[in-house]
């Protein structure tokens, strides 16, 4: 019975994420498309506990749904008449479409039909602290690369963003 | 209704990653380009942790790959969005169709 309720929650979750998605493609005002972004976030949170991964879940929630979430609703209200803009541009709505819909089907096909083994010796919950294992021991060269791209992408973003010429004002 | 299993993550995963196809290629928006690219994201990483979690032997390689995926997102987020307000102030709009000074 515990199973019925599991499923029932991955539908549940499937279905807030699915139509979320749904509306941050297609709602005309961006303001509104963004606020739904926040809401796919969760529901994809939500999938990531059906799954028993609760540490990726609580990441999902505070990056995605916190801090990416606010920069996007800053970006919006940054680059302000965006918001009153026509968001859809109607001559390359069907090709767009028929790429979507040719992209889902193949992926869909191929996902399913690749061997992905028995499922034998897959581990049914896998706890934070093995996260962490693997995080620092296995995969610990990435992770200081990571901090290195964090740092280049942050110096970049206010160069990038910085009104040129202020800097004199310091001097 | 049948068991949960790798299958309905993969499906989920795919209508997800259409989606944000879809916004990506019809959106004039650039804002709207960039909420579809993090969708995008997001439906990787459903499928990178359900491997993780159905998947022989996987371990926890899927759920640490998904957190770089995620780092890499926050990243590319931070640059595009900078970018974005770069563009803006240049022509006062993110219309992608406006932004077109290297095209040749």
């Amino acid at each position: 019975m515990a199973d019925f309720g599991l499923t029932l929650s991955f539908y549940a979750l499937a279905a807030v994420t699915v139509v979320s998605a749904l509306m941050v493609v297609s709602l005309r005002n961006i303001f509104h498309a963004g606020l739904f972004l926040v809401l796919a976030f969760v529901g994809v949170a939500g999938i990531y506990l059906t799954l028993n991964a609760a540490f990726l879940a609580a990441v999902q929630v505070l990056v995605y749904g916190g801090a990416i979430a606010v920069l996007m609703l800053f970006a919006i209200f940054l680059t302000r008449n965006a918001m009153t803009q026509g968001n859809l541009s109607g001559r390359f709505q069907a090709p767009a479409l028929l790429a979507t819909l040719l992209v889902g089907v193949l992926f869909s096909y191929v996902l399913l039909m690749a061997n992905w083994g028995s499922g034998k010796g897959a581990a049914e919950y896998i706890a934070p602290e093995q996260v962490a294992d693997a995080l620092f021991k296995e995969f610990v060269f990435p992770f200081e690369l990571a901090s290195i791209m964090l740092l280049v992408a942050m110096i970049g973003a206010i160069m990038l963003a910085r009104t040129p010429g202020r800097e004199t004002e310091d001097a | 209704m049948i068991d949960l299993g790798l299958n309905h993550y993969l499906v989920l995963s795919a209508v997800v990653f259409s989606i944000g196809l879809y916004g990506v290629l019809s959106r004039r928006n650039a804002v709207g380009v960039l909420m579809s690219v993090e969708l995008l994201l997001n439906s990787v990483n459903i499928a990178l942790v359900a491997i993780g979690r159905y998947v022989g032997g996987a371990g926890a390689t899927g759920q640490v790959f998904a957190i770089f995926v995620i780092t890499v997102a926050a990243a590319e987020a931070s640059v595009a969005l900078a970018l974005l307000i770069a563009i803006y102030r240049d022509r006062h709009g993110v219309d992608v169709e406006s932004a077109n000074a290297l095209q040749g």
